[in-house]
């Protein structure tokens, strides 16, 4: 009797120790946790990739349209950066909102610097780019942007942190490049490259943080800094992609920060148009064209290079195509459901996560069977970001 | 698209150019329900990629009722079955009708939750 007491207890109590309790921290580490962000909420899980299971939901974040995020070098703090101006910093072992400031009016994504002091934000309104401690979110650099009229700067976008406590963006409004150097915050330095090209809209830099690249939406091609030597200027790049041919309507702008590179060679989406750009890394000519189901919005190389995945803009983004790198040819088209926004792989490669917003759910894919081998709910799912990109220049 | 669909569409769009030749203004015969639980999924989702979600702006203008109410219904309508040129506003003439644009507008400057 006694005995099986005790047992009764022991499994009590292995139970309560083993279900997640919100507002509890949990012991474990934090190298398999992803952000799902659900956007049309305001909140985000918490969710332990290797067992697939949510594990806290967190509330409050404001408006996520767009929202991105960045981890602490620890991979415990998740900061996620709100179209509404919100910065939030978030504990991913307890669950909970550490802090929350709304430092702009209206923003586009941040980055973390090569050493993680520095949270830096890329705003629409008012125009610019603010840093901030990663510690307390307190205000260490405020960088406005070339005015465009007496209340308005330019729009700042493709933020991205470079090697030696830098960090990099355009201006889409005056077709700008600047280059902030933070290395003495107290002295920040600010350079200026003029004239890049028209309405850059979105920005990436290599994996080995070498070149800056920001994509064009109102001329051909690529702007492109290379940060070893950017006393050379910024440079132009496939510039001859497109050239006279009509564009179609863009209903979804690309996102270049999933730029794939897959050994000598890089995929990226083609604007206005239903292909991916294949170019070769070394002279960045233009090597092929792979005609696709629509007007690609990621671009994704697995981190084995052998595969590109690609999502779509609207009206085509119940549809996920995967490419074969060595053949460029398209080896599976997947219907997932209307609102596929976001792919992230596991930082080797075997699984890549997938976001189906009208779906409700996440889906893992086995990248090598091409099967979903799991589904976690989320409402109205946008994007997913594995702790992982700690460690990822430019993520 | 059903026959009688196709007719009763085509019947809108005459019912709604004679009322519109007849008064000089666009008279907008307005979206069923669940069309008009599309047209706003629509906006919040498609448009809200350039204008953000709740519409405050983003790599587009804001489109709140303080942001547009300058601009007349059929301005707005206009832009947005025809884009504009040379920015990224693309057209939405191939995913609506002029019937649901005017309806949009309409509701854009009334404001939407
Ligand atoms: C790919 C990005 C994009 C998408 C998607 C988009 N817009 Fe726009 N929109 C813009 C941009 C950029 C402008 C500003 C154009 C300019 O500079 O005049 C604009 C301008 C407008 C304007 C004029 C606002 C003003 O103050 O002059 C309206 C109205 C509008 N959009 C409505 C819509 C609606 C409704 C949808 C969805 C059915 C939509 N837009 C989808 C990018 C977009």
């Amino acid at each position: 009797m006694r005995a099986s007491m005790k047992s009764l207890f022991l499994i009590a109590w292995l139970l309560a120790i083993s279900l997640p309790v919100a507002a509890e921290c949990q012991l474990r580490g934090t190298g398999d946790l992803a952000l799902v962000i659900e956007r049309a909420t305001g909140s985000a899980q918490v969710i332990d990739t290797t067992h697939r299971r949510s594990l806290f939901h967190v509330k409050g974040l404001g408006d996520l349209s767009h929202a991105s995020v960045v981890y602490s070098r620890d991979e415990r703090y998740a900061y996620v950066f709100g179209r509404d101006g919100g910065l939030s910093k978030i504990d991913m072992l307890c669950g909970t909102l550490v802090k929350r400031i709304v430092q702009g009016g209206n923003s586009i994504g941040g980055a973390i610097s090569q050493d993680g002091r520095f949270i830096a934000v890329s705003n629409y309104v008012p125009g610019g780019v603010k840093v901030f401690s990663a510690e307390d979110l307190s205000l260490v650099f405020d960088l406005p942007a070339t005015a465009i009229s007496a209340d308005k700067n330019s729009k700042t976008v493709g933020l991205v942190d470079a090697p030696g406590e830098r960090f990099v963006f355009s201006l889409y409004d005056t077709g700008e490049i600047w280059l902030l150097d933070m290395l003495n915050p107290a002295k920040p330095k600010v350079t200026r490259f003029t004239g890049v090209g028209r309405q850059p809209y979105d920005g990436l830099i290599t994996p080995d943080g070498r070149y800056y690249i920001a994509g064009l939406f109102g001329e051909d091609g690529l702007a492109m800094l290379d940060l070893w030597h950017p006393e050379k200027g910024v440079t132009r790049i496939m510039d001859h992609y497109g050239r006279g041919e009509r564009k179609l309507p863009v209903y979804k702008m690309p996102h270049l920060e999933g730029w794939a590179m897959a050994g000598d060679t890089a995929f990226l989406p083609a604007v206005g148009h239903h292909e991916v750009l294949v170019a070769d890394r070394h002279g960045w000519k233009e090597k092929a064209r792979i005609a696709v189901h629509g007007q690609p919005v990621f671009v994704m190389a697995q981190p084995d290079g052998r595969r590109i995945w690609v999502n779509f803009a609207f009206p085509d983004n119940d549809t996920v195509q995967v490419i074969d790198t060595e053949s460029l040819k398209i080896i599976k088209t997947m219907k997932l459901g209307k609102g596929v926004l976001h792919m992230e792989f596991a930082p080797r490669g075997e699984a890549v996560w997938v976001s189906v917003r009208d779906r409700n759910h996440i889906l893992e894919f086995d990248t090598r069977t091409l099967k979903p081998l799991a589904e976690l709910p989320a409402t109205k799912p946008s994007g997913i970001f594995l702790s992982a990109r700690a460690h990822r220049t430019g993520l | 698209m059903t026959n009688m669909k196709k007719q009763i569409l085509q019947a809108g769009l005459l019912a709604t150019l004679i009322n519109g030749m007849a008064s000089g203004a666009l008279m907008a015969a307005p979206p069923d329900a669940a069309r008009r639980s599309e047209l706003i999924d629509l906006l919040k989702q498609d448009c809200g990629a350039c204008h953000g979600m709740r519409l405050k702006g983003g790599l587009g203008p804001a489109l709140t009722p303080d942001a547009i109410g300058r601009l007349s219904i059929e301005t707005i309508s206009e832009t947005i079955l025809h884009g504009r040129p040379g920015t990224p506003m693309p057209p939405w003439q191939p995913f609506m009708s002029r019937d649901e644009a005017v309806w949009l507008a309409g509701r854009l400057k009334a404001g939407v939750d």
